[in-house]
């Protein structure tokens, strides 16, 4: 069976998670693997919930906001361009590939570029494959242990 | 006050008014050509020249610059005056044989075949006649300083600095307009760029916005006006007897506390010089919808008649729909309102004229009420409906008359056929676009923007008139292209909607908020300066932050950035969110 990759999108409210919504209602066909968790603005996105994600057995990692100049919130997104390219330096130092978090900025009306973008980044991990963390091998013994339990 | 007699008529003037002005308020005409009554009497040409009797003495003087002084009198068409203003006229003619102005005045005063041949004899009939009208112009009323006299005697003419254009001109027009032969003409070099122009004609810069202003008074465009160029002219504000114009007008800028705001900013007009198979701005006679649309206007340039640059009437009306819309190039969206004014146009047009009228069309969108039996109308009045888009207008003679005309090259889809229909003008019917500032717009009250490019609603069936942004509301053409009678109940609905709001008193607000959990808060304040709406503020007494609920909008910002979890968010707190993400993952 082919490696579906697991990607999980944070969208933030206003631009990107309307874009996506967009998509949807365009009817425009995209790859069915990113996984959206919405926050009200893409100054919410705490680096830890990425690491997180990746420990829990996320393959990649999206954000997207709005354009710069455009948040909703003013500046939110000027964090955002803080703390993501930040963080892409520093998960290679876990061994994650930086390639496997992204960073996107998709306007409300942008159906068609959001599309793009997750058949792009759906592409880009099934190339680089699954996750193996050590971390992972051990969360997901817990996990079952605590299941069978 | 002083009396003088002209011409045995007895007039009282200000004292040292000049002879013209007293022969003028006297009734008694004096021929001249050199002057201006935009500038100071100049008195070059002598054709004013009259007899002033003083006492024994008799001169002969220019009465444009000569003043009055009491006692004076004054023969302006005594036998040497006469003889003057032939022999004047002669000398003119001699040198300017085909000019009209100064063909017209030599007839009127009787000058005869010339005797003289001038060394420097010119055929042209817009030749440069060096009445210096120009010059002072330049100089003394617009203040800018380019043209001037070169050379003398015979070799005198108008020149700009060093015979090259001159940076310092600032294309007023005041020269060409005062040239009394047509020397100096204004040219538009490049349309490409030009904004199109829906009032035709010439525009000044003191002018009336539109046709139908209120209030119907005129504004000056400092960015023409040669007042605010170079500090001169101010012909408007001497003319205007109550004394309106102020040029020390500034802006005021006043700060209004509002709670909602309701954006109407309306549309752009597609620029159809993007389109140059259509000729628009190249070829005479092509005009845009709005264009049209002031032509047709009894209040326009041509006072509602429908005629070509030419003053005829043409023999044929080409249509064009969907200039710029349902246009992969441009805009893919339809226009809406294209079709049926394009209807309106062919009705007028057949109202008024004998023409042949012929729409070019993809689809005929009649969608409201009466509007189809009125396009049905339309197909009794004999009104040619070619299904298919124009491919291009081009410059053809119609054949026979020889006349020049244009040409519509289109596919007539119906028939199956290639077509080449002869009219004589063309209108377009232009797309209606988004504002070109509509991103300027979109920032300040923070609003999206549809992919069309027009401001988007909160939703497109519900709530057409909301944003996603709480008190700002849309309606009219800034939400995408409609008509009158959608624009009146969409901007009926918003009004409605502020109203209900303000009524109310009190404002619902989302409970998605910031909220600081004092036990964990170590008082770092990296928060206090992330919001940007001011929010959080330090307590300084419990050495802990804290959220104005009132102002906190609910980004979380603050909570992603708190180093000890102290901040969380209502809705979007860290828990939840991990949830999801077990959720998604596990």
């Amino acid at each position: 069976m082919a490696f579906e990759p697991k990607i999980v999108g944070f969208l933030c409210n206003w631009c990107s998670y309307t874009g996506a919504d967009l998509a949807g209602v365009s009817r425009i066909k995209s790859a069915p693997n990113v996984r959206i968790i919405r926050t009200m603005c893409s100054g919410r996105v705490d680096p830890t919930f990425i690491l997180k994600a990746f420990q829990l057995g996320a393959d990649g990692v999206i954000v997207m906001g709005c354009h710069l100049g455009d948040c909703h919130y003013q500046d939110g997104n000027f964090k955002t361009i803080r703390r993501i390219p930040f963080l892409k330096r520093l998960i290679q130092g876990f061994g994650i590939d930086s390639r496997r978090l992204r960073l996107e900025w998709v306007s409300a009306s942008e159906g068609d570029r959001f599309a793009k973008v997750v058949n792009e980044m759906t592409e880009e991990i099934r190339g680089l494959g699954p996750l193996q963390l050590y971390v992972h091998k051990v969360a997901l013994n817990a996990g079952q242990h605590e299941m069978a339990e | 006050m002083v009396t003088i007699n002209i011409d045995g008529k007895s007039v009282e003037v200000v004292e040292d008014t000049t002879i013209l002005k007293a022969a003028e308020k006297a009734g008694v005409w004096i021929p001249t050509m050199c002057h201006s009554e935009y500038c100071e009497p100049y008195g070059v040409c002598r054709l004013c020249s009259v007899e002033v009797v003083r006492g024994k003495r008799s001169r002969i003087v220019t009465s444009c610059n000569f003043p009055v002084r009491g006692g004076m009198t004054v023969h302006t068409n005594s036998e040497k005056i006469r003889w003057l203003r032939k022999t004047i006229m002669e000398l003119m003619v001699s040198r300017w044989p085909n000019v009209k102005v100064v063909r017209d005045m030599a007839e009127r005063l009787g000058a005869g075949k010339p005797r003289f041949v001038s060394l420097e004899r010119d055929e042209a009939e817009n030749a440069c006649i060096l009445c210096g009208t120009c010059v002072n112009m330049c100089n003394d009323v617009v203040k800018a300083g380019v043209l001037g006299f070169a050379h003398t005697g015979i070799q005198r003419k108008v020149v700009l600095p060093f015979d090259e254009r001159s940076d310092q001109c600032i294309v007023c027009g005041a020269c060409a307009h005062v040239c009394p032969t047509g020397h100096i003409r204004m040219i538009l070099e490049d349309y490409r760029g030009k904004k199109a122009e829906f009032t035709l004609g010439p525009k000044t810069p003191i002018y009336v916005p539109t046709l139908q202003a209120v209030p119907r008074v005129p504004v000056i465009d400092t960015a023409s006006c040669i007042h605010f160029q170079t500090g001169g002219c101010e012909t408007c504000a001497n003319v205007c007897e109550p004394n309106a114009i102020n040029f020390k007008m500034e802006d005021e800028f006043v700060d209004i506390e509002v709670g909602q705001v309701l954006v109407t900013t309306g549309f752009d007009l597609f620029d159809a010089g993007k389109m140059a198979q259509y000729g628009y701005g190249r070829l005479d006679n092509v005009y845009s919808s709005l264009e049209f649309e002031s032509i047709l206007n009894s209040t326009g340039p041509t006072g509602g008649k429908v005629v070509l640059k030419n003053g005829k009437e043409p023999r044929a009306v080409g249509i064009i729909h969907c200039i710029g819309s349902r246009d992969v190039n441009h805009h893919p969206y339809c226009s809406r309102v294209c079709c049926m004014y394009a209807l309106k146009f062919a009705h007028l047009v057949r109202d008024r004229t004998d023409a042949a009228i012929y729409q070019f069309y993809i689809d005929m969108r009649a969608f409201g009420k009466g509007y189809e039996e009125f396009y049905n109308r339309l197909l009794d009045e004999g009104i040619t409906m070619i299904r298919g888009k124009a491919a291009e207008v081009v410059e053809g003679a119609w054949s026979g008359n020889g006349e020049p005309s244009l040409k519509i090259r289109c596919e007539d889809t119906l028939i199956g056929k290639f077509r080449e229909i002869p009219v004589d003008m063309v209108v377009l019917c232009n797309a209606m676009e988004a504002r070109e500032d509509s991103d300027v717009v979109k920032r300040l009250f923070s609003v999206s923007k549809s992919p069309d490019g027009f401001f988007l609603e909160r939703h497109p069936k519900l709530d057409p008139t909301s944003t996603s942004t709480d008190g700002v509301f849309i309606a009219g053409c800034a939400q995408g292209p409609k008509d009158i009678p959608d624009t009146v109940a969409q901007a009926s609905s918003a009004a409605a909607r502020i109203l209900s709001l303000i009524s109310k008193g009190e404002v619902e607000i989302e409970p998605i908020r910031a909220m600081v959990q004092e036990e964990y808060c170590s008082g770092c304040k990296i928060c206090n300066g992330l919001c940007p709406y001011g929010a959080i503020e330090f307590v300084t007494e419990k050495n802990v932050s804290h959220v104005n609920e009132a102002l906190c909008k609910g980004c979380g910002t603050c909570v992603a950035a708190c180093p000890s979890s102290a901040m969380t968010g209502h809705g979007f707190s860290d828990a939840q969110i991990l949830a999801e993400l077990n959720g998604l993952l596990v």
